[in-house]
This record gives structure tokens, sequence and C-alpha cells, in this order.
């Protein structure tokens, strides 16, 4: 059992207002012979700079402080790759720590930018983040992510970390999905509607113009879950500009962006699913413990929280975070969500947790249309799209540099230059990649709010990253 | 002639013998695309990697002797006492106290149902197990924690009876040397090495 003291709900209170003004993110693939890893992080803080009409130096000459994410310095065989990076991109003799917290590593690093603007010791600073999962052939990559379990009592069954997926899908199908196909073809749904926006997406890895019955035909991995359903295994970089109030007007004074309001908030659980103990539901803004007291019954099985079913971690990542904001129904206060899809089956575990849907009726996000940037089955725009620049599953999971691309994302849509970035012709060209003759414009118009949720192992760490149009806050005092 | 490394320990230090590594060259890795310039270079590694179960080694070591053992919470200060830990933990989760190992082989044997599972068609390199791997997660009547393991006998079904099995032939002492099998399953029809 997990019983919360007083002073661990506390709700996280920065000392003064944190925006981001500017990312960027290189070329995303499965290799790039071509490109060493610095290369990749400075086409990301080159093209950050430009998104603000500035040279790389003039940029770098505000940045006080680095935090650098990377999960995996096996995959790479390099000890220190921050030094590497903080190196290449001249930016010695400041301070910098390099950051690692598995999938959530992305957003762990942005989460301690913010921390070190919020605090004032530093008024900016860089959060960059890479993998590069190219250096091994593919069997190797998947035994060394499965290090990422409990090495003596989860990796040897099997090295392979889509089975500790596939455990929590069949039971969240059999429990929470009836066991119906028609479930299974909703998971499939998610990697039609991610591999469809990734190409729409110059950066995007695997764009791919798909139907449920190709994902429910793709090779099994480990079932029920199939190879359209798993994440990508990615090189890139990604990186974001943290500031204090001061230094965003000043470095947003000549571009486009308009410096986005940023909090994390950043949740944890066993990293062994088999040690999480049966507890209460800790309830966000918009759910009351009543609506819960039939779970059980209305899904048999369903009563044990979080189970093989529901991600704690999830779930506190956004009950701090939604409290610190002023979110109280997500799906009525923000616009649009990047969620960590590493598997089909933890995106839907993932809208229950953050409260786009009650425990046990997530599907219903994708069934009604909600999570699509136009609801196919009204033509209108979606509630609350989510993953429109593909995701994991059709975009990129460079594991260090996620969490960032998926903020970046988020904050492009605020800026309303979804467009401009994703359709500009040269970037496709420049990429090798061609632009679609079907392209369309994934911006989400009038987009003031939103959240990318940085989710690691089996739900081991996660950070849920709100940012906000200043002008347009829930919360005076947030 | 080359051995497999071996360690032991004497004096609580590492005694190690034979070969830890294995050398091989660096090769080339060259564009076929345009004129077979340079592009980087392998870098192989074999390495053995020498690793101390600490405070778990009585589990592993009596996966070999078919006994299966837990941990349980004996502090009476504990908000939390009794509760009862398998995968094995060596301190409480709550009062952080060294908990008191179990038996819980018997306990294993009666009330041990399936809580999930999956059918694990690929797997990573290293790994040992025959495809398909069926991984199952186990429930035990009392015990706070879900159990991951695999089934080396027939399919698995959420809340189907299974018993445990050992290695007590030849034990790896891994986690591997414990293994499940449907209730009601012959002797044997057991993998080779493996016992009730």
């Amino acid at each position: 059992m997990i019983k919360f003291s007083k002073q661990q709900l506390k709700i996280p209170k920065m000392m003064r207002p944190v925006y981001m003004v500017t990312g960027g993110q290189s070329k995303f693939d499965r290799a790039m012979p071509d490109k060493r890893t610095e290369e990749l992080c400075i086409d990301a803080f080159t093209m950050a700079a430009g998104l603000l009409n500035m040279s790389p130096a003039e940029l770098k000459s505000y940045v006080h402080t680095a935090y650098y994410g990377h999960f995996a310095d096996h995959f790479g065989d390099q000890l220190l790759g921050e030094a590497v990076i903080h190196d290449r991109l001249g930016l010695d003799p400041l301070g910098n720590i390099g950051v690692k917290t598995g999938g959530a590593t992305g957003g762990s690093t942005v989460w301690e930018a913010v921390k070190a603007v919020a605090s004032g010791y530093s008024d900016c600073s860089l959060a960059m983040g890479w993998e590069r999962m190219d250096e091994v052939p593919t069997d190797e990559g998947n035994f060394l992510i499965a290090a990422a379990a409990d090495k003596d009592w989860e990796s040897p069954l099997g090295h392979i970390y889509t089975g500790y997926y596939a455990v929590m899908a069949q039971r969240y199908w059999q429990i929470f999905g009836k066991a119906e196909d028609s479930f299974r073809e909703t998971l499939a749904e998610i990697s039609v509607k991610h591999h469809g926006y990734a190409r729409m997406n110059p950066f995007a890895h695997s764009p791919k113009k798909i139907t449920v019955d190709d994902v429910l035909k793709s090779p099994v991995v480990a079932h029920p879950l199939r190879a359209l359903d798993c994440c990508l295994m990615s090189v890139g970089a990604a990186c974001a500009i943290i500031c204090d109030e001061k230094t965003a007007i000043e470095l947003t004074k000549n571009s486009a962006n308009k410096p986005v309001r940023i909090w994390v908030g950043a949740g944890s659980h066993t990293l062994r699913p088999a040690d999480r103990r049966d507890m209460d539901i800790p309830l966000l803004p918009n759910e009351t413990a009543d609506q819960y007291k039939d779970l059980g019954k209305r899904f048999p099985g369903g009563d044990r929280y979080p189970g093989f079913t529901g991600f704690l971690a999830a779930r506190m990542a956004v009950w701090y975070g939604y409290r610190m904001t002023g979110v109280n129904d997500p799906s009525e206060d923000l616009d649009l969500l990047e969620l960590h899809d590493a598997f089909t089956i933890s995106d839907v575990q993932t809208y229950e947790d953050i409260g786009v849907r009650p425990y046990g009726e997530g599907r219903d996000y994708v069934e009604s249309g909600d999570c699509y940037h136009t609801n196919p089955k009204t033509g209108k725009p979606g509630k609350l799209p989510s993953n429109l620049s593909g995701g994991l599953i059709g975009c990129m999971h460079a594991v260090g540099a996620t969490g960032i691309m998926q903020i970046f994302e988020v904050a492009t849509h605020i800026w309303n230059r979804w467009g401009e970035i994703h359709g500009d012709e040269k970037r496709w060209k420049d990429f090798g990649r061609k632009k679609p003759a079907d392209w369309t414009d994934l911006q989400v118009k009038g987009a003031k709010r939103g959240m990318a949720i940085s989710h690691a192992g089996v739900g081991s760490h996660v950070t849920a990253t709100i940012l906000m149009d200043p002008d347009h806050l829930l919360k005076e005092d947030a | 002639m080359s051995m497999f490394g071996q360690v032991y320990v004497k004096d609580n230090k590492y005694k190690l013998k034979g070969d830890f590594h294995h050398l091989t060259p660096n090769i080339p890795i060259r564009n076929a695309d345009e004129g077979w310039k340079l592009m980087g270079v392998t870098n192989p590694r074999d390495m053995t990697y020498i690793h101390s179960y600490g405070g778990e080694a009585p589990f592993f070591e009596a996966l070999g002797e078919g006994k299966l053992l837990a941990t349980r919470c004996d502090n009476p200060d504990c908000e939390f006492k009794g509760t009862i830990y398998e995968p094995f933990r060596i301190h409480c989760a709550d009062c952080l106290g060294k908990n008191t190992i179990i038996d819980i082989t018997e306990l294993a044997k009666t009330t041990s149902k399936v809580h999930t599972f999956m059918v694990c068609e690929r797997a990573g390199a290293f790994n040992i197990l025959d495809k398909p791997v069926k991984f199952i997660n186990i429930e035990f009547e009392g015990i706070a924690t879900i159990l991951m393991s695999y089934l080396s006998v027939g399919d698995p079904e959420i809340g189907m009876k299974v018993l445990p099995i050992f290695r007590t032939k030849n034990p790896t002492c891994t986690i591997l040397d414990l293994s499940w099998v449907p209730d009601g399953t012959k002797k044997e029809e057991l993998p080779e090495g493996f016992t009730f």
C-alpha cells in the first residue's frame, strides 16, 4: 500500500514564471551513418536559433546552464556523452549536467532546466536530448533496452521490453476491453493515426499510409502486440530554450515565437510492475471517489489499482501538474496533447491516468474521434487532438530527445507555426524526403494550452509538461 | 587455450581466473554508394561482468534446491508489518527495516494463479529461452506483489492455476531456474533438469 504524507502532496511551486521561447530538432531516422551525434545536436540548436531569427552564436550568449538528456550510454559506447556534446556546442565553461530517466529522459531534462530558471539560478537554460540507437543491430538494441528492466528478475525473460508491455496489454484487453476484437481494432487505429500524421511531418522516421487491417496483420512481436503497435528505435536530437520573463521578451523580440509559460509535474513508480501494491486511486480535479466504487463490478478484475493496467507515475505527474496550473478537466482546458505512445496499449492506459477519460473508458477517446486533428466521425476539429507529430510510433523514439520533441511540437501549435515549420519545402528537401501531395496543415487552430507526457520503463518515471499562452492562463498565481 | 572467465570470493575479495574479454579487430564501415569511402568503424566488445546478488543471493541459491523464498516485514513499528514480498525485497519498502526470509514453496504450490500473460514471438540478443517465450505474472494468496516468470508447459490463461518447478539439475543460479506449469502437469512432462 502506498500512503502519501501531507508533505509529499505539496503542490509544487516555482519561485517565478518560466517560459519556453524556442526549440529545434534534427531529422529523425532509424540510422544516420552520415552524421555524428554532435552534428544532430547542432542541427537542433541551429534550428532553435533560426526560429528566433538569431544566429546560433547569439543564442548561445544567453545560455547560462545546460541540461542534457541521454538515455543509454551503452548504446553509444560513450560515457560522459554530455561532456562531448557540451564541448562541441562550444558552451564550455558553463555548468552542465546529464539527466537519465529512461524513456522519460527528455521530459526530465526539461524539468531540470525549468527548475533552474524557476529558482533564479539561471535566466536562460538549454535542455538538449539525443539518442543514437543505430550503433548496434536491432536484436542487440532490444537487449540493451531490456537492461532497463530489473536485470536479475525480468531482463533474462526474453530480453525484450515489448513483452513487459504485452502482459499489460493482455490484462487491459481482457478486463477493460472485455476481450473484444473491437478493442484490438481500436489499438490498431492508434497506429494508423500516428503513422498517418507522421506523413505530414518532415522530421518523422516512419510515415505510413496504412489501415487497421495492416496493423492487425503485421508480425506478432509479443501477443497481443504486433510490430505496428510498437514505437520506433530512432536516431536524432531535440532541444528547448527555457527562460525567465525578461530574457524571454528579449529573445523573442524579432521572432514570431511568443514566449509560452511552462510547468512540469513529475511522478514515479516501481521499476518492476511485479512490486506494485494495491492502493486507492489518487483523484484528479475532475474525478470523485464515488465514480470508481463499482469499477470492479463494471469490469470484473479491474478493481486492483494500479495493477497492470494503470500507470501511477503518470497519474501523479498530472496530479501535481494540474494543481500547479489550474487544469480542472484536460479535455476542456487543454487544446492538444503529445502522449508517450511507446505501444498502442500504453497510449490508451495514459488517457485514463491523465484524466482524459475515467479509468476503464480510455478507448472512447479514440472511438469518439476526440483524439484526431479532424474528427473522422463529424468532420469537425477533434476535441483534444493527440500526437499530431506522429508520436513515438510514427515520428520517432530517439529516447533522450523524445520528450523534448513532444514539448517542442506542442509549442509550435501555441506559436501558431506548425504549418510553417512542417510544411517548409526546403526542410523536406534537405532531409531527402518527399512532401506528400496530400500534405495537410495539422495546426490546431487557436491552440493556447497543451501538454506533453514523457514516460519511462513500464511507468517508472513520468513527467507532465504543461505549456500555456501567457495571456490564457487558468490560474493567476500559477 | 582460452577458458571462460570464472570468479570466486575469498576474504571478501573477487578472485578471477580465465579470460574475461576477447580481442576482435575493428573493421572499417564503407559506403557502397560513394566509392567505398570511409563512414565509420566497428567496435567489437565481448566482456564478462562480475555481478553480486548481495542480499538476494539466498533466493537464487534456493531455486536450485527446489524452494521458493520470499521476504516479510516483521518490524513491529512498521505500519505495514506482515507485508510479504515476492519478488523478494531485502528491505521493507515502507520502513526500510531488514525483512525476514520465508519459504513460500507450499503456498505457491496451492495458491498460484496467472494474473496476466503474453506470448513472445521475438526476443532480444542473448535470450536463451525457447521461443515463443510465455511470460506469466503470478499472484499468490496473502502476498502483496505479483511475480513475473515463464510457463514451460501448455498455454497460459488469466486465472489459470499454476505450479512452480525448479531447475534442480545443473542450476544456472538465475531467475530462469524458476518456471511454472499448469496444475495437473505430470512429472514426465517437465522440461529437462526441472523438478516440482
